[in-house]
């Protein structure tokens, strides 16, 4: 996928020798995008060639769930990509529940779905005020987005007992049932939330030095994006309609209306990836209206045996995770323990395209390059 | 585009409004004060935790009681390690996913609530600085024995050993459970007196079933006895003694 430096040549002026500037940017602050370092090499300020280089957080997650059972390795799906510990766990007990047969109650089907948009919620919201924080708006909307976060993360508090590492889904449904009101309470916020969408498009939709410094920047075409296996927003910002919740219908969510939006224009820059986001959240606040009409009371687990033991096979579970398709693949060999596990990361496979977006732009708009990706490096290292 | 920095003013016509809403609206704030439930004061000064609450409930309450923390060992009433609840099984000890727990089962049996004498543990180690509060040793105990606490004022000057909680830091009572957890309690415990009346049923159904057997025995003896008086003919049928059908054998989870 990384297409050569260009043949560039430098400017030469008599008497005057110029030459190539590598810089390291990065490994710092471990809160904006994780423990990433980019090697650029820069003509002035120009992009010449750029070389990710990563592994920082690499902390063996594949080789410790072979190596322990099934349900054990659940709680450390929940790191690989913090912001989404919801749509982490469905991927794998989509995978796991391939392997056994098992019905999932109706409950836990639109309980499954209400927290998985609701963790689109979380993080479509937080990446758009990441990104702004990239362009330089420090604070202002990023704490706009993490108030809203905020609502919802109690919610998942109340839910599972944890913020952010939730724990929540299990092989044939969930760990346990919601709290007493906890509907109604997700569908004030959920009814709220629009309300705040407005507003945060007022405030940066329109905004010229956002769009001056967006469009135009960071340019994927629609070729270079299905070639390199780019999913999730950032493909459909590239002017593909790709959605697995469309394309696989998992769980039940053939049972809802919702639209996928996808840039009509061909040349996904840098504020078509933003937009996407910001249109998407607008739907999944319609799915979570249509399955808070639909949910009804009910058992919230199926009926999975005590052990998880499946016979000899092979499984891919995927699911359409806020950043793109994320997958598990197991294969068992009948014990307790998984033979091999995979993970199908949706952001280290979309960052492989970051040196041919880069090359021949601006050194500042690199980091707008890189946040308009989102990934979060505890899924790509792994 | 209109006007050029058009854009930018309606922005700040959303800053300004947020700025301003938040002396009037609480939606718009930003931070909020932590404190939780509405009796809750917060100290004035760190360290400054009223102290007439039992144990470190003070800790926890500016945690909701959804939240988790830490495991803890749960006892019902009375001298902690006459009521515990742990046997020593072991189970959470395999389970548990970043290998944070450390059992080591007592030599004598001990009874404990008028149940049968079981094992104790004898060491009940959680080292925290480890554990990833994942709960899946609470799922998996099979005793209702570990339970999670929302403790959170851990820190310590001692790295190692201030953050390996013992058998005695962990233990803690039902009723601190409640305060806690109070939903969740109290749905523990429904289930667990559910299960010990279903059981309890099970039981009584057996003897039933048992005597119905003596009986139709001791009226086949008698049967028997009489046709042996009357000329003993025919050869009695002993009739099988069989155990009832539903004596499932409980083992451990007693």
């Amino acid at each position: 996928m990384t297409a050569a430096a260009p043949n560039y040549e430098l400017i030469q002026q008599d008497d005057l020798e110029t030459s190539l500037l590598e810089v390291s940017m990065g490994p710092h602050h471990p809160s904006t995008h994780g423990v990433f370092r980019m090697d650029v090499k820069l003509d002035g300020e120009t992009v010449v060639d750029l070389k990710p280089v990563f592994g920082y957080l690499h902390r063996n997650h594949e080789k410790l769930a072979e190596s322990m059972s099934y349900l054990a390795s659940m709680p450390f799906t929940d790191r690989l990509d913090y912001f989404n510990s919801m749509t982490n766990n469905w991927a794998y007990a989509l995978a796991a529940e391939q392997l056994i047969e098992i019905e999932i109650p109706e409950r836990a089907e639109y309980l499954r779905v209400i927290m998985s948009e609701l963790t689109r919620l979380v993080n479509h919201v937080s990446l758009v005020g990441f990104f702004v924080n990239d362009l330089g708006a420090l604070g202002t909307p990023l704490l706009y987005a993490f108030r809203e976060r905020e609502k919802i993360l109690d919610l998942f508090e109340q839910a599972s007992g944890a913020r952010m590492m939730c724990n929540y889904f299990r092989f044939g449904g969930l760990r346990c049932d919601v709290p007493e009101g906890w509907l109604d309470r997700t569908r004030e916020v959920v009814d709220r939330f629009p309300k705040f969408l407005d507003e945060y498009e007022k405030l940066l939709c329109e905004n010229e030095i956002i769009l001056s410094r967006t469009q135009d920047v960071g340019n994927l075409s629609k070729e270079l994006a299905i070639s390199a296996g780019i999913t999730g927003p950032m493909l459909r910002a590239s002017g593909v309609n790709y959605d697995i919740r469309k394309v696989d219908n998992y769980g039940i969510y053939d049972r809802f209306k919702f639209r996928v939006p996808y840039s009509k224009g061909e040349v996904g820059d840098c504020y078509d990836r933003f937009m996407v986001r910001m249109l998407e959240m607008r739907e999944s606040i319609e799915i979570l209206k249509q399955a808070l009409d639909g949910i009804e009371s009910g058992p919230i687990m199926g009926n999975a045996g005590k052990v998880f033991k499946p016979a000899k096979a092979e499984a891919y579970g995927r699911v359409e995770a806020p950043k793109g398709e994320l997958g598990f693949y197991l294969v068992a060999d009948g014990t307790t323990q998984p033979y091999r596990y995979r993970v199908r990361p949706p952001s280290f496979i979309n960052l492989t395209v970051l040196q041919d977006m880069c090359i021949g732009q601006q050194v500042a708009d690199a980091v707008i390059i890189l946040g308009s990706i989102d990934i979060v490096l505890g899924e790509v290292d792994r | 585009m209109s006007l050029l920095g058009g854009g930018i003013f309606k922005g700040m016509a959303v800053t300004l409004r947020n700025f301003v809403g938040s002396y009037f609206d609480k939606e718009r704030l930003t931070t909020k004060e932590y404190a939780w439930r509405n009796d809750d004061k917060l100290p004035e000064r760190a360290g400054d935790y009223p102290k007439e609450e039992a144990e470190q409930l003070s800790d926890t309450t500016t945690v909701t009681h959804y939240s988790r923390n830490f495991p803890m060992l749960l006892h019902d009433e009375g001298e902690p390690m006459d009521t515990v609840r742990c046997v020593a099984c072991q189970i959470c000890e395999r389970e548990c996913p970043p290998q944070c727990i450390y059992i080591e089962k007592s030599k004598d049996k001990k009874e404990r609530g008028g149940n049968k004498a079981q094992f104790y543990p004898a060491t009940f180690d959680i080292d925290v600085s480890v554990c990833m509060s994942c709960q899946i040793c609470v799922e998996v105990c099979p005793f209702d024995a570990i339970v999670m606490n929302s403790q959170f004022e851990l820190s310590t000057p001692d790295r190692f050993g201030g953050l390996l909680l013992r058998r005695d830091d962990l233990l803690k009572s039902n009723d601190y459970y409640h305060k806690i957890h109070p939903e969740e309690a109290a749905a523990r415990d429904k289930r667990i007196a559910d299960e010990k009346a279903a059981k309890e049923a099970k039981k009584k159904a057996a003897e039933e079933a048992k005597k119905k057997a003596a009986e139709a025995k001791a009226k086949a003896e008698a049967k028997a006895k009489a046709k042996e008086e009357m000329g003993g003919i025919e050869k009695p049928t002993e009739t099988p003694d069989t155990p009832p059908a539903d004596t499932k054998k409980e083992g451990n989870a007693e």
